[in-house]
């Protein structure tokens, strides 16, 4: 059954595979052409598991921001994760001591598999959320050391290999869809984010976004609670 | 040349923002502790809002006010969306959308 956990999580991770070589050597890349060996790529993967996070941080590193500002724009960058966690309190209760671990990887993949993920019966859910954690961090450190050890001289053209995260995005959204009668939620956190897009712009349309969505879901908790009838068996 | 200590320092900053964003809500609401109900349902319903926030977050750099004005963007995702209410198997959804993007940047709009 582990086996099978494992395998099955393996393949859901595949599209994250691609994805995150291809994001993660584009940072090692950026890294390295700042001076910065690939033992930084290895330490920053290790330690944030962050793409935009990590993308930020380079300049950064490389033009000496002050702790303040590093502290600020990595806090505004990476807002959203706030929100993931709210959905995962019960599907991540009882991991014992992977739980730090599964928190640490909360990436926006990760979240989404997680998520969306439908699992049979001879799955283990909590052992399947902790190997798809865990594979996902795995290519991420393998592409940003990848990018920082080899430079400018990748073996091939990787441009637009980064689609795979949208594409699996895409792909989520849509299952989420056809499983579902009440589009609302979905409605409304695209229009949202393509409105605060327009307005912010893109370096700061995170923060309003999310707030926004929150407020509105809040706003049309009438409409969209399903979860009171479930509350008495669905706390497992 | 590099200030090490400097960047080690923005290291663990950077670090432990981003994991006090991502630990919060599960220190907010530790287990075995009755939480509101507001908060189960707002999990509930984020998942569906937060997919489509990160679609739109993925076009964020693409400017259909200049070449290629998000055409191979637009072509890809209608490609993904189309075999994945199609087949509905992930992999093929992504691949072949990954694969059709790739050409279109690397050899159509150049």
């Amino acid at each position: 059954m582990r086996k099978r956990t494992l395998k099955r999580a393996f393949k859901d991770s595949l599209p994250i595979l691609a994805g995150y070589l291809a994001l993660g050597m584009g940072f090692g890349v950026m890294l390295q052409s700042k001076g910065y060996s690939f033992w930084w790529a290895i330490l920053m993967s290790c330690t944030m598991f962050a793409g935009s996070g990590q993308y930020a941080g380079v300049d950064f590193l490389a033009s000496g921001a002050s702790i303040l500002t590093t502290a600020v724009m990595t806090f505004i960058i990476n807002a959203r994760h706030f929100f993931y966690g709210f959905s995962l309190l019960d599907k991540y209760k009882g991991t014992g001591i992977r739980k730090p671990y599964m928190i640490f990887g909360l990436t926006d993949e990760t979240y989404s598999i997680v998520c969306s993920a439908q699992l049979e019966d001879d799955i283990n859910p909590k052992n399947y959320y902790f190997f798809l954690t865990a594979l996902n961090h795995s290519y991420w450190i393998t592409g940003c050391t990848l990018g920082a050890v080899l430079g400018e001289f990748l073996p091939f053209d990787s441009k637009g290999i980064d689609f795979a995260m949208t594409a699996l995005f895409i792909v989520i959204m849509t299952e989420q869809w056809l499983n579902t009668k009440e589009h609302l939620p979905a409605l409304l956190g695209i229009a949202t984010t393509v409105v605060c897009l327009l307005i912010f712009g893109a370096d700061l349309f995170i923060i309003p976004a999310m707030t926004l969505i929150a407020a509105e879901l809040l706003l049309f908790r009438r409409r969209l609670d399903k979860t009171e009838s479930k509350e008495v068996s669905g706390d497992d | 040349m590099i200030d090490v200590k400097h960047s080690l320092i923005l290291v663990a900053v950077m670090a432990v923002v981003i994991a006090f964003l991502r630990f919060s809500p599960f220190i907010a609401f530790p287990e075995g502790r009755k939480r509101p109900k507001v908060i189960t349902y707002l999990g509930s319903v984020l998942p569906y809002a937060v997919i489509g926030m990160l679609v739109v977050y993925c076009f964020k750099g693409v400017s259909v006010l200049r070449y290629p004005w998000g055409i191979p963007e637009l072509l890809a995702a209608l490609l993904v969306l189309g075999l994945h209410v199609w087949r509905r198997n992930t992999l093929i959804s992504v691949f072949s959308g990954v694969a059709f993007y790739m050409v279109l940047v690397q050899l159509v709009f150049v």
